[in-house]
């Protein structure tokens, strides 16, 4: 872990740091807006998070400690690849605790942990155009966006009303960010929308192959878009976590057998660990307990 | 009937390289008046409504329109923004294809609630009641709300490109030959549905056509159009009965009697 000669510190060149900086801080100063930057080839496909990994390199200095999560776990391939990366071309602390990260690069959850200020949050982004798949051609949402124009996007949560009785999408869910931008929070659940809302942690959000990078800086208002009849709802779950039992916490559906056997764990995998280190115990855990005894 | 008129169209020419589009075209539309536009294929007419309604740049000319507060604009100083949101929310454009002005893929009810949603209404219960009323307006079957217009016919489809356009009441529509490509019972029954509802509301509306019958129906004054010029322009009846002109007595000459 050692030798670093054959790269520039974290992977880019200083040129290609400095142009995606200034688009971060572009970013910055106009909360939700699509900022076009000139992404560069990542010794990864695009959507593997080649965004979200150029946005951290850009960011991320010696001193700090990175954590990398995919859908809440610390564990799955990209998580522990991006990770790798890091500690090889930067030589950076890693972490699996979200309380000691000073940067946390996510693709689609947002840790349960409260984030508190100075910390980053980097998102991966498949497709940063809330309006895409309502209005394709990119000439004409640019001028959507330029001139507010956001009547489209109530017309889909319109035909999810009528078709479905509720707004039926659950993630990806458009917000407005300080009133101005409508915004494409990535692919996180809806369940985590509301924690973009006055965030002490500023959040980046790095699109690769789409080639721009948005940002919600710290204490912005996000607002889940949705009609005055029908408000905005986050998921809800009936039991708690198999594992360490916690509640109002986002749950992943885990096959056990085939015989209709499932249980629910918590999706973050570190708060679930630490929970446990904790004495907390779900039903499954506490079972499995009493049959080893 | 007030006594200033709402639009006010001086001296608009159009040319596309050194090909004329139309040249020279000045007149007023007054409100609750409908103005027909006739002429052939080729003569300038669309070029014209592109040019009136804001789709297409004219090379010289001013078109001013009156706005709700009283005051005269010319629509081409200005910004973008207020030009879409007058698009959007006092004007109308039917369109000859319904496939151009509709959403497709989006059910009937979110056409025509989609320029409320766009002025900024967010209750899903009114959007629908206004949805439902004006679909029973247009003589289309609430059961169908949720229907996407690709399930609908030719004539379905214009009439529910009329009602999208006309929940926001609209002082000014155009239309580009609202009625082709409809078969004859249909258009009869669509002319009869526009007739009243350009009544009902006092619409004004400026309506493209190569077809006399539909100039008949629906208009006050028509203007007749050839090779880009206004050539004879006066009240409906008093053009088509005592045409002046050797083109507009061909064309009427023209209409084929059954």
């Amino acid at each position: 872990m050692t030798d670093l000669a054959t790269y520039n510190f974290a992977y880019l060149d200083e040129q290609t740091k400095r142009m995606i900086r200034r688009a971060i801080l572009k970013a910055i100063a106009i909360p939700g807006y699509q900022v076009p930057f000139a992404s560069r080839e990542m010794p990864m496909p695009y959507g593997w998070g080649t965004g979200g990994v150029q946005v951290t390199a850009s960011i991320i200095g010696p001193e700090d400690v990175l954590k990398v999560i995919d859908q809440g776990a610390d564990d799955t391939t990209n998580a522990v690849s991006i990770r790798a990366f890091f500690q090889k071309v930067a030589n950076v602390a890693v972490t699996t605790h979200t309380k000691d990260a000073t940067i946390i690069q996510t693709r689609h959850r947002i840790p349960e942990q409260k984030l508190t200020e100075g910390q980053v949050l980097v998102y991966q982004v498949p497709i940063p155009e809330p309006l895409r798949f309502l209005e394709p051609r990119e000439t004409e949402t640019r001028k959507m966006h330029a001139l507010e124009e956001y009547g489209l996007m109530h017309v889909k949560l319109y035909e999810d009303i009528a078709h479905n009785g509720r707004i039926s999408k659950t993630y990806a869910y458009p917000v407005k960010v300080a009133g101005r931008y409508v915004m494409d929070p990535s692919p996180t659940p809806k369940f985590d929308n509301p924690k973009m809302h006055m965030s002490e942690a500023l959040q980046l959000f790095g699109a690769g192959r789409e080639k721009r990078i948005y940002a919600v800086p710290p204490y912005t208002e996000v607002v889940s878009l949705d009609f005055e009849d029908y408000p905005f709802e986050i998921q809800k779950f009936e039991q708690p976590c198999a594992l360490c039992g916690a509640q109002g916490v986002y749950l992943d559906e885990v096959v056990l057998d085939d015989k209709g056997g499932r249980m629910f764990v918590c999706s973050d995998t570190d708060h679930c660990e630490d929970r446990r280190e904790h004495g907390h115990a779900g039903e499954l855990l506490a079972q499995n307990k009493e049959a080893a005894e | 009937m007030t006594d200033t008129p709402l639009l006010k169209v001086s001296g608009v020419s159009k040319f596309y390289g050194s090909r004329i589009g139309c040249k020279d075209v000045s007149f007023e539309l007054w409100p609750g008046e409908v103005l027909a536009i006739v002429g052939e294929s080729g003569s300038g007419k669309t070029t014209l409504l592109n040019c009136l309604s804001t789709r297409l740049m004219p090379t010289t000319g001013s078109v001013e329109y009156r706005m709700r507060d009283g005051n005269f604009r010319d629509l081409y100083h200005m910004s973008e923004a207020e030009r879409r949101f007058l698009m959007r929310t006092d004007w109308g454009f039917v369109h000859q294809n319904p496939a151009d002005g509709l959403r497709m893929t989006v059910s009937a009810g979110a056409n025509v609630g989609e320029r409320l949603m766009a002025v900024g209404d967010r209750h899903y219960g009114n959007i629908r009641a206004t949805a439902n009323d004006w679909l029973t307006r247009v003589e289309i079957g609430t059961d169908r709300i949720d229907d996407q217009p690709r399930a609908f016919s030719g004539g379905m489809r214009q009439r529910l490109q009329i009602a999208r356009n006309l929940v926001t009441s609209p002082r000014l529509v155009f239309m580009d030959e609202p009625t082709g490509g409809l078969d004859v019972s249909v258009q009869a029954r669509l002319l009869d549905l526009v007739r009243g509802l350009v009544n009902d509301l006092g619409l004004s509306a400026i309506v493209v056509t190569h077809d006399l019958a539909v100039a008949r129906l629906l208009s006050h004054r028509m203007m007749v159009m050839k090779d880009g010029h206004v050539i004879e322009h006066g009240l409906t009846d008093r053009v088509l009965d005592d045409p002046r002109e050797p083109y507009t007595q061909l064309l009427v000459s023209s209409i084929l009697q059954v």
